[in-house]
């Protein structure tokens, strides 16, 4: 099977205008008469069924949360970037694109990314003319940032909460499509199948979290807008709802999922207390431009400070190791995500972490607020000083903070074209739960951009191509296939059910977490992947023998949600596993050790692995079949990253 | 009329009626503290018989007085409606709550205190408002002219012990009243600015201890001195 | 830390429900408040009891969807979000009430968890500007002065958790509608639309039972993001203006 991308042909900035004009467009009499599902209601799901709305469709808006304002782009921190080169510092589409390309170490499609950076400007002007206030200078005119080591301040920002004051402005204009009767609304619904009749995706199953009831829902395309699978992990920078689930089952159903294995690990995260912690907490990665990374020159030091003999402020100069600094004069603390995650382990690695599970470095701002006085950092980072203080109990003015990276994006995700359609007809994946933009490694502040552009600006298009080339006449929920996936839908719940066994649900999500971050997380080997198969396997054994789920189908049972979801991961897990284990090289934030240059940086296989990694299920309790698209270059040139 | 009754039937409708209602009966108690202070003036009652007659006969008091009747009773009945509607609004109260650590205790039970004003308010029409109108008042000659001798009635009621520490406890209650109602007044009509709010603030706060302060010294003033 | 848990227990919308009592043993002070009810849960799971349900997600203060009425403060002891906030604020041996939102406009679902789209349909009554996706001005073309863009920030940080309806006792809404009006009311961008919007919001807000606002302050004491009550002021200025002024009858 040859996976086509469908990117058109012709020069980098001109397919995205070609393509819209080739696009078959949808008589604007015709609209009403389609029907489209959203799964999802962050960023992507939010801004695509309200721009969908507008154009006319008959949109039904789905998600788990009790309100589509809750959806997890709500805590995205940082910022949003986009070309607007509002600072006059030489940013431009191309560049955006550029770094956007070398960022996610050559393992995305030159032409998505194009497009992304081509209708980021557009991003901008949307959500201010919706009412998002984003920080502003005294002539009134937008701020910028520069964001995760970028060289131009292209990054638009609402304090330390920008994906919130994104998601509200694409929740209003979703309020305002609801209010007008054109998006219905299933707040508290979870989608559990999708159902494909003659290869084309005409509807999905879902659960009423409230009563239990299994529906089914009928429409001419189906949009996954269902983010990202970093629960694999158990500990994660995600909701504790965010799950893989709808991707999965819809991968179940046909659509490929492509590089499983790229997950993004942030290196700003409070480090783990103890075996209770259900999430991990992200501090926004700006900290980094003023903090600086260290952990104690030698073993014997970090053991006495992990002992409590001496506090991190009893270290002398000479005694401390700024690694990324030491490593990287040019970047410094300013590394890509990827670098700093990865060193942070090794230093812990080597037993230098300095909390007391030895698996945490400092973040110092002890020098900065030197330089620039207490009142300064306090304007910059208050509020994220203060959720330190409030998670922890130490106050990072006077203690250097402790941080170590966690997951926090995954790059992975279901396969789509150009159209951002899966290969499933008719049915499309949008935001993190699709492969595409970032390649192995997303930059700062690209989710949000990301997102929005998918919802906003791309599937207004795309879907509308394909509707054209359906009649105009209702799906009919009648089909047996409705039928049939319902009734798989309560069988499977059922299962659950009836196993009644001894341990509760989060004991499997916490030993597959456990597995994943250790032999499938900052840094992989062919012996762990192939222990951490073998075990997985065997949890998945145990939690289908195991696994105590209490109550009812036919009731609020969120014990019974969370077996659901991880019973996916169980899946998944197995398939990210897979995907590292066949990608032979590193690239982003997929690290090999054995593929590593001789300082311990990645080093990628463009002649063997220049492709994007897609699988296709192929049935219960069988491997899953790859199939390559070979990614190609026409306008870089593929360069190892170097921040030295 | 649609538009008015839909705004008057609204929360914020409602709570606009309560806050100028309130705002007139604060400038109605100006007025009442001030007129009274000339109960202190020693000078057997003339000068306040003679405010009274004055308060009682000039038309434009009249008009003004008809206005305080309206807002006493706009104020209580808007004040139960609010009641019933935010009663309504929690059919189920918690268990266990600490309101004390987000709010002042006046501004939690207004309701409770605008009751005990009210009852008092009836003890003090019956006995000084209603006699003046309708009683039988003894009469007093100024320069001439005959005036109702209220001053009498208020000297004499005022012997009473019980009454005494009635009012005085009233305008404690007044005090907590106005403490939060000042303020609160002018935050529901939207005057809620920082060149400006701590100001009114202060006044209210201010007000809200002198005015009943001097109500309350009066029967003291009269049960003491004769 | 041994603590004693006095927990609302409603098996459904139509079950009186009541409170139950638990203990839970071995809490770290590390732990977050919604940790400790994980491990409870675990406990309660293998038991072969119902857990105790309460909703929660992005357990980092921003998504909204905790909720809890701890020892009768929203969100419990500190001015933040239940998910932030730790057992290091409780001390050992004590006893803690824990109960759902309580208002008509939050019916119980079960156990802890209220339905709260009263919240959402008073958004959809307005809470919006009406601009479709494109055609809109470049984002530069109308200069916001920095404080006016500040102030619509700080009431646009509102997470809509509904702590401002538990605390207040009336169950007003008033914090959460006003933070939504004063944003837009602020901006530039929501002037077109502004006094259909105030009477809009406040009528659904209205007819969703939430009560009436006395002015206590208990909502923006108990606000974490601490939204301010200046906004229900603007707000009450918006509405009053609105309808002497609007062409709606």
């Amino acid at each position: 099977m040859i996976l086509d991308s469908k990117i058109p042909a012709g020069p980098l900035a001109e397919k995205w205008t070609k393509h819209k004009f080739s696009s078959k467009l949808v008589n604007p009499a015709n609209k009403r008469k389609y029907d489209v599902i959203v799964v999802g209601t962050g960023l992507a799901g939010a801004s695509a069924a309200a721009s969908l709305a507008e154009l006319g469709y008959n949109v039904k808006a789905f998600c788990f949360q009790d309100s589509p304002r809750r959806a997890h782009s709500i805590a995205a921190q940082g910022g949003i970037n986009a070309a607007k080169n509002y600072q006059n510092d030489g940013d431009s589409i191309y560049r955006l694109f550029y770094d956007t390309i070398k960022g996610g170490d050559y393992r995305a499609r030159e032409g998505n990314v194009y497009r992304l950076a081509e209708v980021s400007v557009k991003i901008i002007d949307q959500c201010v003319a919706q009412g998002v206030p984003f920080a502003r200078e005294y002539g009134g005119l937008l701020a910028n940032r520069s964001f995760g080591g970028a060289q131009v301040s292209r990054t638009f920002y609402a304090r330390g909460q920008t994906g919130q004051q994104l998601l509200l402005g694409a929740y209003s204009a979703l309020s305002r499509q609801v209010a007008n009767g054109k998006v219905k609304l299933f707040p508290r619904t979870e989608m559990m199948d999708v159902v494909v009749i003659d290869g084309q995706a005409k509807g999905i199953v879902t659960r009423n979290l409230i009563t239990g009831a299994v529906e089914t829902h009928a429409a001419h395309a189906v949009l996954l807008c269902t983010g990202g699978y970093g629960n694999v992990f158990f500990l994660s920078t995600n909701a504790m709802g965010s799950n893989v689930t709808a991707a999965w089952r819809a991968h179940k159903r046909g659509a490929f999922f492509a590089n499983p294995c790229f997950t993004q690990i942030h290196p700003t995260c409070i480090p783990v207390s103890g075996d209770h912690q259900s999430k991990l907490t992200l501090m926004s990665e700006s900290l980094r431009n003023d903090g600086r990374v260290w952990v104690p020159a030698t073993q014997e030091i970090a053991e006495k400070l992990r002992k409590g003999q001496i506090k991190a402020n009893d270290i002398k100069e000479e005694d401390r190791d700024y690694f990324l600094e030491r490593k990287y004069p040019s970047f410094g603390n300013l590394v890509p995500r990827d670098v700093a995650s990865r060193n942070a382990k090794y230093v812990c690695d080597e037993g230098r972490g300095v909390n007391e599970t030895g698996e945490a470095v400092f973040l110092d701002f002890r020098d900065a607020i030197k330089r620039d006085t207490r009142k300064i950092i306090e304007q910059k980072y208050g509020n994220l000083f203060d959720m330190y203080k409030q998670i922890t109990g130490e106050d990072p003015y006077e203690m250097p903070m402790m941080i170590y990276p966690a997951v926090h994006y995954t790059m992975g995700g279901l396969w789509v074209d150009y159209n951002l359609m899966t290969t499933v007809p008719g049915l499309y994946a949008l935001g993190e739960a699709n492969f595409s933009e970032h390649g192995a490694n997303r930059l700062g502040a690209s989710a949000l951009m990301q997102g929005l552009a998918d919802g906003y600006f791309v599937i207004p298009y795309t879907v509308g191509d394909y509707l054209a080339q359906l009649a105009p006449t209702k799906v009919d929920e009648n089909h047996p296939e409705f039928a049939r996936a319902k009734e798989e839908v309560k069988q499977g719940i059922e299962r659950l059910l009836k196993i009644n066994g001894n341990k509760p649900v989060d004991y499997f999500h916490k030993r597959l977490g456990k597995i994943m971050w250790d032999k499938c997380g900052m840094a992989r080997t062919e012996v762990g992947l192939k222990e951490a198969k073998a075990d997985i396997q065997a949890l998945k054994k145990e939690f289908w023998t195991n696994v105590k789920v209490l109550g009812t189908n036919e009731e609020l049972n969120q014990t019974l949600e969370k077996a659901n979801r991880v019973a996916d991961f169980l899946e998944l897990g197995e398939l990210m596993v897979d995907d590292a284990l066949n990608r032979n090289e590193s690239c982003g934030g997929h690290f090999r050790e054995e593929y590593q240059t001789p300082d311990g940086e990645a080093l990628r296989d463009d002649e063997n692995f220049a492709y994007v990694a897609a699988w296709k299920y192929l049935g219960e309790g069988k491997e899953e079949e790859l199939v390559k698209e070979e990614l190609v270059f026409e306008n870089v040139k593929l360069t190892q990253r170097s921040y030295k | 009329m649609t538009w008015v009754t839909k705004t008057l039937n609204s929360t914020l409708g409602r709570k606009l009626i309560m806050a100028l209602t309130g705002l007139f009966l604060i400038l109605f108690l100006t007025g009442h503290v001030s007129g009274n202070l000339l109960l202190f003036k020693g000078d057997g009652g003339q000068a306040f018989n003679m405010y009274a007659k004055f308060m009682t006969t000039n038309p434009a008091v009249k008009l003004l007085s008809y206005l305080t009747y309206i807002s006493v009773i706009g104020h209580i009945v808007y004040s139960i409606f609010l009641t019933q509607h935010n009663k309504s609004a929690r059919p189920v109260s918690y268990s266990t709550s600490n309101g004390s650590s987000n709010s002042a205790w006046s501004s939690r039970n207004m309701g409770v205190l605008g009751t005990i004003i009210l009852i008092f308010l009836v003890v003090h029409l019956q006995g000084f408002w209603y006699q003046m109108h309708w009683g039988a008042v003894p009469t007093v000659e100024y320069e001439g002219e005959t005036y109702k001798n209220l001053f009498e009635i208020v000297s004499f009621a005022f012997q009473n012990e019980l009454l005494v520490v009635g009012y005085v406890l009233a305008m404690v209650f007044l005090a907590f009243h106005l403490s939060h109602g000042f303020a609160s007044a002018f935050q529901t009509l939207g005057l809620n600015h920082k060149k400006y709010s701590p100001a009114i603030k202060a006044i209210g706060q201010v007000y809200c201890i002198v005015v009943p302060t001097l109500f309350a010294s009066m029967p003291l003033y009269i049960y003491f001195t004769s | 830390m041994k603590l004693t848990l006095k927990i609302w227990r409603q098996k459904n919308a139509t079950d009186k429900g009541g409170f139950a009592t638990y203990v839970a043993d071995h809490v770290s002070k590390d732990m977050s408040f919604l940790e400790m009810l994980d491990v409870l849960n675990d406990q309660l799971t293998e038991k072969g009891e119902d857990p105790v349900h309460f909703d929660h997600d992005c357990r980092e203060g921003i998504c909204g969807m905790c909720s809890l009425y701890i020892n009768g403060k929203p969100h419990g002891p500190q001015q933040t979000t239940t998910c932030q906030l730790h057992m290091r604020s409780f001390s050992d041996g004590e006893t803690i009430t824990i109960e759902p939102w309580r208002a008509k406009a939050f019916p119980v679902v079960k156990d802890l968890v209220v339905n709260r789209s009263a919240f959402d349909r008073i958004i959809q009554a307005g809470g919006y500007v009406s601009v479709n996706t494109g055609g809109v001005p470049d984002a530069n073309e109308i200069p916001i002065p920095k404080t006016v863009a500040d102030l619509a920030m700080d009431a646009a940080q509102c997470i809509g958790c509904g702590a401002c309806v538990a605390a207040c006792k009336n169950a007003s809404a008033m914090l959460f509608t006003s933070a939504k009006v004063s944003q837009l009311a602020l901006l530039p961008q929501g002037q077109v639309e502004r006094k259909t919007r105030a009477e809009k919001m406040v009528a659904q807000m209205d007819a969703e039972g939430f009560g009436a606002c006395t002015n206590t302050g208990a909502c923006e004491a108990e606000c974490p993001k601490g939204i301010s009550i200046t906004n229900i002021a603007r707000m009450n200025r918006e509405y009053f203006s609105a309808v002497v002024s609007s062409d709606n009858m």
